[in-house]
Order: structure tokens, then C-alpha cells, then sequence
């Protein structure tokens, strides 16, 4: 299982967890479990996210794969100038 | 509205072109003589892209009418280079790396010139408020500084070996 | 995707490193390089946007019969010209309601209608026979009034997400962020000095020399041509295409060379406008922007007010940051970089206890976009400006500091994540011991310094490289070239290849040419699109070995590229005479045809980036003014491709920072109106107001990259900021909690203090 970190504001949509646990191989997979499992987030998922996996970060992606004790934190999509 | 005819020295060649009464030069250059090296970037003389000379003396094309070129010699950064060779202030930008965007540069190299056809041995400080009417955004303006100091002294250099 | 091989730190390279003449010079010195505004096309017309004098109206009717009827005007559009094809994309249809209002104008600039006639002044003529009926609204363009719970309302429907329970009354607040770990509480318990302080900062504008423009040709069978000035055409393309609702694959844009952005351009104002003119007329038709509505209708970036809460113990450990920052974003939710702002604010530091709350907001200004490391300038300065404070009231110098407190490898950041290898910390020692660290100062001098942070990031990338008869090379690449990255390009196929840079020319292809190429943005061009070249580079080479092979009758694994040439991998592949990349060149359309090289991804593995800034400012005590006598800037690239243009960015971004900090800020009316729309009175930094920008260029390889490359454009306008308030508290004896630092606002913080010392004494 992945350790998925959401950043504090989210935390209302996890019933005020700030660390899940999912089942997942992949970023993909991952996001739309997150999802599935807590509907609030979709908002935040549909608007764009990053995700940063066991330090480094991935901008889009999806099918990066996840080791079953991966720690994936998610972000804001990353904007930049 | 009736245009009005000019005739005027471009880079030293003759030109004769009709514009409005209310055209700057910088929109003769561009649009009727398609000569675009001159940019636009504020019309309001603040940005020294659209430098020019007339007569030599360094003006902004955007606070110019094109009628008022009547019967003058108009220097842009077109007739910078003398055919395959470059002025040494071109080289110099490139080797210095004294662009980035590179929109500023004609601007810069018109003014460049026109301070060093002015002051051949400038200071530092010479040369930063010879050159603060033109605006970069990229640069920090520190390479074009360098730039311009290099060829100010190849251009002693080349006179202390003539003489 | 990462790569996995790591940059070899022993690799002794050849071209990569070295200062060559770019490809482009030549046309940007001649004046033959085309810009946005430097194209023409056949019986094109002329552009104009009509623009809202009013900072929030709602739009009752727009008239435009008598504009249509002036001859020479070829059409005149507006909102009903687009048609909302948005399909619930909530962050389109907000861009589409920018590049033309709907039911509302929602900031001074607003646009509201568009003509486009034979000349520029018959269209000026038609936009003054447009009848706009406005119903002016109370507006308000400050953050902190915006917030108030009494404040103009922008949007009827939104409700503060992120806010826990959901608010039950509408406001300005679009979004609440929140960032960090463990307690901060507990944090602060353990703290034997504390400081808190609250900032503010004006919105500023990239300030870009060249104005946007677009050329647009577009029939109505629907196919397209789009020529315009852009960080990102592939961009342009899509967003476009949604917007007018046709087919992306029908329009074809094509990148000018590009007069700075720094992220203003990385979304349209104009474009899709010019292409609706030109559909409507059915001729191509010009817009250009002037420089006024450059300020008032792009998109600058955010204004702000922060507070900052910082506990030390008595031996320089930091135990707790807390920070609340306060973004607006202009009219439309989403827009500020509050959150970056939030995550980047104390990302320099090793923290067991830290809290970001990040707030978006909106107000009645232009839509703000991007600005080079968009949000972290900001947060940089209040969060710098009291660890220097702090550095103070614990006696040990500020430098010691910070480097005390650094953020290193394995650190977990403010944001998350936890650190792979870093280079903060050895910027922080070279500044240390850098001759400017130990420079005497002059009379009314003081020195400041900081250390920034940006995130950086990889994104999608497609590159091709063919290999003409004559064995040289060209690079179609879809990144557009805003400082030099040409020449990069070129730099890393040339070291790949083992050939010289003069024989590796690379071009801009337009959008039909390549697949997607994200925007040029988040310092990612060099890093990206950069290795997208070298690995396109060994795809070609691949198949050169190929050829060699099959000339000689071995097998492809018998066969390695080294310097330019094919040869056999070793006595047992037999013994042949290196073949040269012009040799397989002049034989390839016997041996297979056209050889060509690909590549397409999408790059992650960026690498953060970290800076440390010094900064001497001489503050002249009759005036306020204050000059900058000495900049030095130590920032970590990875590998300098080219260092020249390394530097450029390193200056450029400090130079930029350094405006920020002392002068520039939109200034507006009690009519909700900018009052300084140009350049005379929004002053950006001129020749004479600097003095050189020194730099250190360190290089800690980003295991990400083959070369060890890390992004360099954005991280150096993060510490001019606070490095510039930091000298001048040193310079004045005042902390100064806003900017710009203009003349007024510290003679006044000088006066003050002086009153307040005589009242004291």
C-alpha cells in the first residue's frame, strides 16, 4: 500500500487524515482510487495535481510506477514562469 | 486622409515614401519600408527600442512624424553592418552573449554606437547612463556593459597601433 | 520519466561547458530576427480591442451597427462571437471571459468588443462608434479589502474551497491552502524568541520589452494559421482551438522569435481574438497590443500581505514557522500562485514544526499569470526578512544562521516531500566565502542577504533531428527560444554526437511539425526539452551504427559510436576502418534512406533549485533613494550547458528582483483605474540605476539528468527581494515590512524612526 500525504487544507475531504493508505501501481491508478475512495478530492484531482514520489516530483506522469511502501505526497500542479 | 511625399537618405541610400500626417517614423520604417529591426515596445519614448539616428544624432522613431524625416539621413540597425562584416559592437553583443530575448538589442546597438561615435573611452559610468534609455528586461544589462567597454577598447587598441 | 542513469560525474565533456556563438545571433544584431509584430501577411487588416474604462461593470448591451457601418471596417466581435465551448472547463471558460467579457467587465482593461479595418486609424475610428452600456459596480483591487466580509462582491457563487465547515456566505476568498508538518504550537512552546511580522507587496509585471502580437489567418472552412509571440505555441494552439471550437489539428501556429517573457506569456490575450476578427472578415488580420494595455490586460503578477511567526531557541534552532499569505489573483478563481507562494516560503529551511496557509483571492485587477517562480518572491522576502531579524536578537551573524538551519539532503521539506542531494547549503558557504561577504562598506551602506528556492519541473517534450547527405544536423525543436536555449540545443546534440557545434544547427518548428511541446516555463527548457535532444541524439545514433553494420556485415551490437565515428565494438566484430557520420550520411540513400533521430516524453526528475544572494545598497539619507552598489548571486545549476547564458539568467532574474524591490508596483486610483500604465512611471530598472551583477556558478549534478542539468531561470528572482530589504535595514537601521523600498517610503521610515528616537530620548 502507498502512503499518500495530501497537503492540510484537504484534510476535511479524508475525514481529517492528512496521510491514506491506497492500493495502487501506478500515479494513475493511484488518483483515481483517491477518488473513488474520498469523492471530495475529485475537485482537486480534476483542477490539476503532482504528485511527488519518494522525493522526486512528477508534473503529469500517470503511469509512473508505485513501490508497495512508495511515500507519494500529492501537490498543486506545478505552474512556473 | 491625403499622404504626404518624403524624400530622406536611409542608411545613406535614397528613399522617397508617402505617409499620413500623423505616422511616427517608426511606422514608416516598419510598415511602408519594411524595415521591422526597429521595434516597438512602449510608443511613448521610454523604451529606446525603436532608437534610430537622424543626422547622426540618436533619436527614439516613436516620437519622430515620418514627415518630419524630410530631408534627412535616417540610420537604422539595417545599415549597421557593412555588408558581410559586422560592426565590432554586433560581434562583440554575440560574443558577450549581451542578448537574450534579443528584442532590445537594434535599440541597444544604435545607442551604443551613437555614444561611442560620441565618447570613444568611456567610463563605466559613461556608458551605463549613455545607454539608460534603453530598456532590457533579460540581461541585467551587465554582459551589454561588458560588450560595449570591449569594443571601446579594441577601438583604442586599433588607434594606438595606427598611430 | 526519470532516467535512470545517472549523470557520470567523471565525464569529461567536450562542448557542454564551452561558450559558443549562438545560432541566432546574427539575425539579432542585424535586425532581421522576426518578432511577433514583424510579420505581415497579404491584405491583412488591423486589430483593435475595445477595453472597459470601468474596474467592475456589468455589461447591459454592447452596440456596434454604427462601428460596422464606418467604411473600411471589416468586422467587429464581441462576446456573442464566442460562443461557450468550454464543456465545464472551468479554467478555459475563465480565460475565454478574459480575452473578451461577458456579462460583466471585471477590471480597468477589461476587453469588451474588437474591430478589424483596413487601416490603424479607421479601426481606432470604430472603436469610439461602439456603444458599451455599463452599469458601474463598487469594486475593490487591495487583497486585504478584498477579504473583508463587507467587501464588493466579484462572484455571487463563490465559496471559500478548502475552509472546513464550507462557508454558508459568498466572498472573494476562492481558496485556503495549507502546507507543512508536526506542531507548530508545541513549536513555539519551545522557543526562546520569537518574532512576528506582517508584509506587503505591490503586484508587478514582468515587464517584457516586447508587446504581444498575433497575426491571425483563418477561414471558414475552419483551418488556421496563428503566427504570434509566445512561451508556449502548442499552447496557444489548444487553447485557441477550444475556445473558437474548432479542430486543434486545423490550426497551425507558428512562434516568432520571442521578446522576453518570463511567464507573462504563457496563456492568450489576444490570439484568439485576432483569429475570430480574421474568421469573421475572412482575411488575415494583425493585432498588437501597445504597451498600455500591455500593463492594464496582460497579466501581471500577484500583490500580497503575509504574516510571518518565526521561534528560535537560544542556541539559533528554529523550532517553529508559521506563515499566512494572502495572494489575489486578479478576477478569476485560481489564478494567484498563493499556493506556491505557501509551499516555497520556507522551503530552505530544516523544520520539524512548520505551517503555510496560503490564501487566493480575487479583486478587480488583470488576470495574473506566471512571473518567474510565480508566488515564491514574495513569500521569500517576509520569511528572509525575520530570519535576519531573528538572526539579530540572537547575536550570531545571519549567515551562521541559515546555515545553522538549512534544508539538506534528507531534509523533508515545507512542502513534503523530503530532499535527494541539494545545493543549499553550498551556496550558502560559497557566499560565505565569497570576497564580497568581507568587503569593507562605505558610509550609508549596508549589506543584506537570501537564499530562495524554486521548485522547477520537467514536462512534455518531442524533438527531431535529421541528418542531411552532408552528415551535419538539424534539431526541430517545439520549446520556444527566449535566452540562448538554441544554442544549448545545439551544445548537447554536438557532445552526444562527437561533433562539432557549427555543424548542429537547431530551429523552432511550428505546431504542424512535432508533437506537443509544453510551454517554455518553469525553467524547464534546458533540463526537458534539453534532454529530449540527447536522447534524440542517441536514437540517430543508433541507427548510424545501424548502417555502419550493415555496411560492414556485423551484427548491431558489434558496433559503438565514439567521437563522430562508427567503429567496430572490438577485435571480435573485425577489423574495419571507422566509418564518420559523414561517411554514413553520403551513403544513406543507399543504405536505408534519410536518417533521422526522435524523441518524445515526458521529463520528471527537475531537481529543486536553491540561490544565495548578497547585496550591498547605499541609501542616500536626504533622499530615501537607494542604489545598489554591489549584487553577487551563487546559485546551483546542476551542469552549465552554455555558462554565459547561465549567467545572463542569473542576472536577468536578480535585476528583475531588484526592480521589484525598489521600485516597481502598479499604483492604483480610488476609481479602481492603474495610474501607471507605462514605462516612464512604472520604472524598471535602467543601466545606470545598477552595477555589475556578479555570479557563482555552482554545479551540483540533478541525479535526473544524464548531464546532471538543473533548471536556472526562475530561482534567481526569489532572494533579491528580501537580500535588498535586508541591506537596507542594515543601510537605515529600519525594517521596512513593504514594498517597493521607493524613495518616499524610506525617507519616511528614516523620519519616523528619527522621531521616534528623539520621543524616546
Amino acid at each position: 500500500m502507498a502512503r499518500v500525504v495530501i497537503w492540510g487544507s484537504l484534510k476535511p475531504h479524508t475525514g481529517g487524515r492528512s496521510e491514506v493508505e491506497i492500493e495502487a501501481r501506478n500515479v494513475q491508478e493511484l488518483l483515481a482510487r483517491l477518488g473513488e475512495t474520498y469523492p471530495g478530492l475529485q475537485a482537486q484531482i480534476k483542477r490539476g495535481v503532482s504528485v511527488s514520489i519518494d522525493g522526486l516530483i512528477y508534473r503529469e506522469g500517470w503511469l509512473q510506477p508505485l513501490a508497495p511502501d512508495s511515500e507519494v505526497f500529492l501537490l498543486p500542479r506545478m505552474q512556473g514562469g | 486622409m491625403s499622404g504626404i511625399t518624403v524624400n530622406t537618405k536611409i542608411n545613406g541610400d535614397p528613399v522617397e515614401f508617402i505617409c499620413d500626417a500623423d505616422e511616427t517614423l517608426l511606422d514608416v520604417l516598419r510598415n511602408r519600408l519594411g524595415l521591422t529591426g526597429a521595434k516597438e515596445g512602449c510608443s511613448t519614448g521610454d523604451c529606446g527600442a525603436c532608437s534610430v539616428t537622424i543626422d547622426g544624432r540618436l533619436t527614439c522613431s516613436c516620437l519622430v512624424l515620418g514627415a518630419e524625416a524630410e530631408g534627412h539621413n535616417i540610420g537604422t540597425i539595417e545599415g549597421m553592418a557593412n555588408g558581410e562584416e559586422l560592426h565590432p559592437l554586433q560581434k562583440k553583443f554575440i560574443e558577450h552573449a549581451a542578448l537574450q530575448c534579443g528584442i532590445c538589442t537594434p535599440g541597444f546597438l544604435i545607442a551604443a554606437k551613437s555614444l561611442l561615435d560620441k565618447n570613444p573611452d568611456p567610463t563605466e559610468s559613461e556608458i551605463r547612463f549613455g545607454l539608460a534609455g534603453n530598456l532590457c528586461r533579460c540581461t541585467g544589462y551587465d554582459k551589454i556593459v561588458r560588450a560595449v567597454q570591449d569594443v571601446a577598447k579594441g577601438m583604442r587598441n586599433n588607434k594606438a597601433k595606427r598611430a | 520519466m526519470p532516467l535512470d542513469n545517472a549523470p557520470d560525474s567523471k565525464r569529461k565533456f567536450n562542448v557542454v561547458g564551452t561558450r559558443p556563438l549562438r545560432p541566432d545571433g546574427i539575425d539579432k544584431v542585424t535586425g532581421r530576427a522576426k518578432f511577433g509584430a514583424d510579420a505581415s501577411a497579404p491584405g491583412q487588416l488591423v486589430g483593435r480591442i475595445l477595453r472597459s474604462p470601468h474596474a467592475h461593470a456589468v455589461i447591459r448591451k454592447i452596440d456596434t451597427s454604427k462601428a460596422e457601418k464606418l467604411a473600411g471596417v471589416k468586422a467587429v466581435i464581441t462576446r456573442d462571437d464566442f460562443p461557450d465551448h468550454t464543456d465545464g472547463d472551468a479554467a478555459l471558460y475563465d480565460t475565454m471571459y478574459n480575452i473578451m467579457a461577458r456579462e460583466k467587465a471585471l477590471y480597468e482593461g477589461h476587453a469588451v468588443a474588437a474591430v478589424a479595418a483596413t487601416t490603424a486609424s479607421i479601426a481606432r475610428q470604430a472603436l469610439k462608434l461602439i456603444k458599451v452600456d455599463y452599469e458601474i459596480l463598487p469594486h475593490v483591487t487591495d487583497v486585504d479589502e478584498a477579504m473583508k466580509p463587507n467587501a464588493p462582491l466579484l462572484h455571487k457563487k463563490m465559496f471559500t474551497d478548502g475552509v472546513d465547515p464550507k462557508p454558508k456566505k459568498p466572498s472573494n476568498v476562492a481558496r485556503r491552502f495549507e502546507f507543512g508538518h508536526g506542531d507548530v504550537e508545541e513549536g513555539f512552546k519551545k522557543a526562546d524568541i520569537i518574532v512576528e511580522r506582517s508584509f506587503k507587496t505591490e503586484a508587478t509585471h514582468q515587464g517584457y520589452i516586447e508587446p504581444h502580437a498575433a497575426l491571425a489567418s483563418m477561414s471558414p472552412d475552419g483551418s488556421a494559421d496563428l503566427w504570434c509571440c509566445t512561451q508556449g505555441h502548442y499552447m496557444v494552439r489548444d487553447v485557441c482551438a477550444r475556445i473558437l471550437g474548432i479542430d486543434i489539428s486545423r490550426l497551425r501556429v507558428t512562434q516568432s522569435e520571442i521578446g522576453g517573457g518570463f511567464g507573462g506569456k504563457t496563456t492568450v490575450f489576444i490570439e484568439p481574438v485576432a483569429l475570430a476578427l480574421s474568421r469573421k472578415a475572412n482575411r488575415p488580420v494583425k493585432v498588437v497590443m501597445t504597451r498600455d494595455e500591455v500593463f492594464k490586460a496582460t497579466g501581471p503578477t500577484s500583490s500580497t500581505s503575509m504574516d510571518i511567526k518565526i521561534g528560535v531557541t537560544k542556541d539559533g534552532l528554529i523550532t517553529a514557522a508559521d506563515g499566512t499569505f494572502r495572494y489575489q489573483g486578479g478576477p478569476f478563481a485560481g489564478c494567484s500562485p498563493a499556493e506556491f507562494g505557501a509551499m516555497s516560503a520556507f522551503a530552505q529551511f530544516h523544520l520539524d514544526n512548520v505551517r503555510a496557509i496560503g490564501y487566493d483571492v480575487v479583486c478587480n485587477r488583470p488576470k495574473t499569470i506566471s512571473y518567474r517562480a510565480p508566488g515564491a518572491p514574495m513569500a521569500n522576502f517576509a520569511v528572509e526578512s525575520v530570519i535576519e531579524e531573528l538572526a539579530h536578537k540572537l547575536g550570531m551573524a545571519p549567515i551562521d544562521f541559515r546555515i545553522k538551519n538549512a534544508a539538506r539532503e534528507g531534509t523533508k521539506s515545507s512542502y513534503g516531500p523530503v530532499y535527494g542531494p541539494i545545493g543549499l547549503g553550498p551556496t550558502l558557504e560559497a557566499a560565505k566565502n565569497h570576497p564580497h561577504f568581507k568587503a569593507p562598506l562605505g558610509p550609508n551602506q549596508g549589506r543584506g542577504m537570501a537564499a530562495g528556492f524554486w521548485f522547477n519541473f520537467g514536462g512534455q517534450s518531442c524533438v527531431s533531428l535529421n541528418i542531411p547527405t552532408d552528415g551535419t544536423i538539424t534539431v526541430s525543436v517545439g520549446s520556444p527560444d527566449i535566452g540562448g536555449s538554441r544554442a544549448s540545443m545545439c551544445m548537447m546534440v554536438a557532445e552526444e554526437l562527437g561533433i562539432g557545434y557549427e555543424h548542429v544547427r537547431a530551429i523552432i518548428a511550428d505546431t504542424s511539425s512535432l508533437g506537443h511541446n509544453d510551454v517554455t516555463d518553469g525553467s524547464r527548457t534546458t533540463f526537458a526539452t534539453g534532454m529530449a535532444c540527447i536522447l534524440a541524439a542517441r536514437d540517430a545514433i543508433k541507427k548510424l551504427c545501424q548502417r555502419a553494420a550493415a555496411t560492414w556485415g556485423i551484427p548491431e551490437d558489434a558496433v559503438t559510436w565514439e567521437k563522430g565515428f562508427a567503429k567496430p565494438a572490438g577485435a571480435n566484430a573485425g577489423n574495419f576502418a571507422p566509418l564518420s557520420l559523414k561517411e554514413i550520411a553520403a551513403a544513406s540513400p543507399g543504405t536505408g534512406g534519410p536518417i533521422a533521430g526522435h524523441h518524445e516524453f515526458s521529463a520528471d526528475g527537475a531537481g529543486v533549485s536553491f540561490a544565495t544572494h548578497i547585496c550591498d545598497v547605499e541609501i542616500d539619507p536626504e533622499t530615501g533613494a537607494s542604489k545598489i552598489v554591489r549584487y553577487t548571486v551563487i546559485q546551483d545549476a546542476g551542469k552549465a550547458v552554455h555558462p554565459s547564458y547561465v549567467e545572463g539568467q542569473f542576472q536577468g532574474g536578480a535585476v528583475q528582483g531588484i526592480g521589484w524591490a525598489l521600485n516597481e508596483e502598479y499604483i492604483y486610483g480610488k476609481d479602481g483605474r492603474l495610474q501607471n500604465a507605462g514605462f516612464l512611471d512604472y520604472r524598471i530598472p535602467v543601466c545606470s540605476d545598477l552595477p555589475m551583477i556578479d555570479t557563482q556558478i555552482l554545479e551540483i549534478p540533478n541525479p535526473g539528468h544524464p548531464y546532471g542539468v538543473r533548471g536556472v531561470g526562475e530561482t534567481s528572482i526569489v532572494p533579491p527581494l528580501a537580500a535588498i530589504a535586508n541591506a537596507v535595514a542594515a543601510a537605515t537601521g529600519v525594517r521596512f515590512t513593504q514594498l517597493p523600498l521607493s524613495p518616499p517610503r524610506v525617507l519616511k521610515g528614516i523620519e519616523d524612526a528619527k522621531a521616534k528616537g528623539k520621543k524616546a530620548a
